[in-house]
């Protein structure tokens, strides 16, 4: 680690002392760092440690509390995103605000102050996308893109204002490692022409292959600033969490008889830009984890319906344990041992208003005896989440909190706990450590491998490559509603799983 | 500078302050109202609120409270099972209507027998009168998709009709010399919901809508169909997830409602009433949406807010007469306790935080 940071050329934006304080929680406190032009620096950090304010700020979507920015050396404080645009900084979100049934220049002409004729406009948007490599269509529908390609309208839409400071949030998280290499090559590009680019992740390795200077945050405070590529990733993860941590222990067991079986699942999504599944055939033996990757969109949350029972497909297209289950519906399906946990924390896996306590009736009602005859059983609802609280070391005052004032990760927990602690048959989770920080991930993974190894199946969908390499056995890939052939998880390398993922999705590798 | 902060959890504290709070600051900007017109404000207030309660005629006014109040609660309880589900039944005073034809048409088919069972198969006839009307929308909704706000209120126009008819043609009294309306039920002892104990309003209607509100809250806080519908209000994927039926949850809640709103019918035009006329439905139906979100769709509130409404109509009644207030200004009172009933209720889910403006560096 290095603490003197190198200021020979000037810094183009320059934070002193920011903070920022949230009601219960000091997001930023006292940040200073530098960003110079014509560098990649990283915003290292976990979940909750403070990047998104910060990048608020310098976007004008925030105010800080205290401290200053300059950029070019003036002070520079915007009030709002039109304002910071103006002095040439740009952002990439990570979600999207595209307009699915418009036109590609259709949406670019809605983020600009006073747009040229579309014409025009798509004759720039294919002048920019062709100069940095990222071939984009102006006439194309946003809802036929792919994620990869989304996210190509948004950076190429950053690029027509010529920026001066390009912030990236969490770029890669939607895209295949060939489409990662794409989007490095042209921020790559942006870089040499002087371009400066924050850029937010917490995937290490990642940083350490593009980034030339890094900041880490944690708890609102800069802990550290380093080279990564002459930083090991383990120190900058220990850096990030603040502590030694041990990554979770797989044994290699032997699987028993098949627990789940799909053949030929075919359903139709319920949602009006989602993806039906098609022809889906797989099997996941007792003690065994079943990883399924592939970019977000690709039919996840369509094969956790059709699993969980929220969707209904035909008899025979899922069998649990030999029995044809494809008509029953989530409460039947409990009852058998199929248990799931959906992405959506809040909203979906939990009632946000309600306590957590009230939250294990969702999926435990039956198999934890908490209702009889119809009527509740407090004593027991309280005492089911107070066990699951204590075993997965969820931080929350107490079962009668209400499941929204808990954090991404700690919800999470209990939303894995809750399904964990009845002992299923077989669990299904979807993107079970999305927007978890990294203790919180590593006993989330270390639970679903202990539940394997005590002889449940497991179905891990999640499009965390590392996490799926880490805890499958076997690995297959959703792309377009279909899953490719599973394969075992060991035998593949990312480069192969990321062909399986539909490669870059059609788009070619940049010639520049 | 005052700024409006979202609390991490509702205030309990502010949850139980709220409606004495509302109530003030009502009897102030009232009492302002009231001195522009030139009264005096206490008095003013002191007969819409005191008057009824403890006033020199309140041995009048208290049944009426009572006799007011009890088909509002009755059908504000079962509407709030339905809103707190996200099925907005809007046609409670259509179910109310047909719940009262049902009931009424069955005690006059028996007329004029004199038996025990008469009044309890009227209940039982204004229930699955009600019941029947509210699963037209429940049925068009699940099989159709059709919008259950439309469909229940649109048939409300179609109840006033039949009432219409039915006070003309079949129910008409065969001794009424031709004017319209049915016999008085009040003359006929098999059939009439009378006071249990006289003098005090305390008809079968009262007990009805206090078992209702105990049931309620019994389902609501203790069983697992309670949970289901707040599930579903709250969290739709959530329910969906566990394993909750919308189909079968909107025939519950649209069932219950129905019904509850039959038997208000029924107790009405057996009691108070007397008889199926024309003009027999005065609103209970539409006002009970009132009550049921004052009460914040909880069947204790109801009860409170049941009492409260029908508290102010009477009292409104009495300053028109007594102080010749315009009835206007009355109406406008009962709106003020409205808004600020549901102004004070922001203070349940956020908070007012003092705060200097911001300074730009």
């Amino acid at each position: 680690m290095r603490s003197d940071h190198n200021r020979v050329p000037a810094d183009l934006l320059t934070l002193t002392d920011l903070s920022k304080a949230y009601p219960g929680v000091l997001a930023n406190d006292g940040v200073s760092m530098g960003i110079r032009a014509g560098e990649v620096h990283a915003l290292l950090g976990e979940n909750g440690a403070g990047k998104s304010t910060l990048v608020k700020m310098i976007y004008g979507l925030v105010k800080p509390d205290s401290g200053h920015m300059a950029l070019d050396g003036q002070p520079y404080a915007p009030a709002e995103p039109r304002a910071a645009r103006a002095a040439g900084v740009a952002m990439v979100f990570q979600h999207f605000s595209l307009f699915e049934a418009m036109s590609v220049a259709e949406n670019v002409a809605l983020g600009m102050e006073r747009p040229p004729r579309l014409r025009d406009l798509a004759a720039r948007i294919r002048a920019v996308s062709e100069s940095y490599g990222l071939p984009l269509d102006p006439g194309r529908i946003i809802g036929d893109l792919s994620a990869g390609e989304r996210q190509r309208v948004e950076i190429v839409r950053c690029l027509l204002q010529d920026p001066r400071l390009l912030i990236m949030d969490e770029p890669t998280s939607v895209l295949t490692p060939q489409e990662v290499e794409i989007l490095f090559q042209t921020l790559r590009k942006l870089r040499d022409e002087g371009v400066a680019i924050l850029y937010i992740s917490h995937k290490l390795h990642e940083i350490r292959a593009l980034c030339d200077t890094a900041t880490i945050l944690r708890r609102g405070r800069v802990v550290g600033t380093c080279r990564p590529a002459e930083t090991s990733a383990r120190e900058m993860a220990e850096t990030m969490v603040g502590a030694a941590f041990a990554a979770p222990a797989r044994l290699a067991g032997t699987p028993g008889d098949v627990a789940l079986d799909l053949s030929g699942l075919s359903v139709a999504s319920p949602a009006a830009f989602g993806t039906s599944l098609r022809n889906i055939h797989l099997s996941v033996r007792k003690g065994e984890i079943l990883g399924i990757g592939g970019v977000a969109g690709n039919g996840q949350d369509e094969l956790l319906a059709a699993l969980s029972g929220e969707l209904r497909t035909p008899a025979d297209a899922i069998r649990l344990q030999g029995r044809p289950i494809g008509r029953l519906g989530p409460a039947a399906r409990r009852r058998l041992g199929l248990l799931s946990a959906p992405e959506e924390r809040l909203g979906h896996a939990a009632a946000p208003e309600m306590s957590l306590s009230e939250n294990t009736l969702l999926s435990a009602a039956q198999r934890e005896g908490l209702v009889a005859r119809g009527f509740l059983r407090r004593e027991r609802m309280r005492a089911f989440a107070s066990r699951i609280i204590e075993r997965f070391d969820v931080r929350t005052p107490g079962p009668d909190t209400a499941a929204r004032a808990l954090s991404g990760g700690n919800l999470q927990k209990f939303v894995i706990g809750r399904e964990v602690l009845q002992r299923p048959e077989v669990l299904v989770v979807n993107q079970p450590t999305w927007g978890v920080d990294a203790a919180a991930a590593a006993a989330i993974r270390q639970a679903l491998i202990d539940l394997a190894a005590k002889g449940a199946a497991v179905i891990c969908i999640s499009q965390d490559l590392d996490e799926l390499m880490e805890i499958s056995d076997r690995l297959g890939v959703l792309n377009e509603g279909r899953l490719s052939d599973i394969r075992d998880a060991a035998s593949l390398t990312p480069e192969e799983i990321g062909l399986m993922m539909g490669g870059a999705h059609g788009m070619e590798v940049a010639h520049v | 500078m005052l700024r409006v902060e979202r609390r991490p959890q509702p205030s309990r504290f502010w949850t139980w302050l709220t409606p004495p709070l509302a109530v003030a600051i009502t009897m102030i900007a009232g009492g302002a109202l009231f001195a522009a017109l030139g009264e005096n404000p206490v008095a003013a207030i002191r007969t819409i609120f005191w008057e009824p309660l403890f006033g020199e005629f309140a041995f009048y006014y208290r049944p009426q409270m009572l006799m007011k109040g009890a088909p509002l609660i009755l059908i504000a309880v079962g509407l709030s099972l339905g809103f707190r589900a996200g099925i907005w039944n809007i046609g409670a005073e259509g179910q109310y209507i047909i719940g009262a034809l049902t009931g009424a048409g069955v005690g006059l088919a028996f007329y004029p027998l004199d038996a025990w069972y008469i009044f309890p198969l009227m209940v039982v006839a204004g229930a699955l009168g009600g019941w029947a009307w509210a699963m037209i929308p429940a049925l068009l909704k699940i099989r159709f998709g059709t919008n259950e706000i439309l469909v229940s209120l649109m048939l409300v126009y179609v109840a006033e009709q039949l009432l219409a008819q039915m006070s003309l043609g079949l129910l008409k009294n065969p001794d009424g010399f031709g004017f319209p309306g049915s016999r008085n039920l009040q003359d006929y002892a098999a059939a009439h919901n009378a006071e249990i104990i006289a003098g005090t309003g305390m008809h079968w209607g009262v007990v009805a809508a206090l078992g209702a509100v105990i049931a309620a809250h019994v389902l609501l806080q203790r069983h697992i169909l309670g949970f289901r519908v707040r599930l579903t209000g709250q969290a739709p994927r959530a329910a969906r997830f566990a394993g909750v039926s919308p189909a079968r949850l909107v025939l519950f809640c649209l069932g219950t409602a129905g019904a509850l709103a039959g038997m208000a019918g029924m107790f009405e035009v057996s009691g108070p009433s007397g008889q199926v006329s024309i003009d027999f439905n005065v609103g209970y139906g539409f006002t009970a949406i009132i009550v049921a979100f004052l009460g914040r769709l909880n069947p204790l509130g109801i009860l409170l807010a049941g009492l409260l409404m029908a508290l102010t109509y009477i009292g409104g009644e009495i300053a028109q007469s007594d102080l010749g207030l315009p009835a206007a200004a009355i109406q406008v009172f009962q709106g003020m306790l409205l808004f600020f009933l549901l102004a004070v209720d922001l203070l349940t889910n956020y908070r007012l935080r003092l705060r200097t403006p911001e300074v730009a560096p």
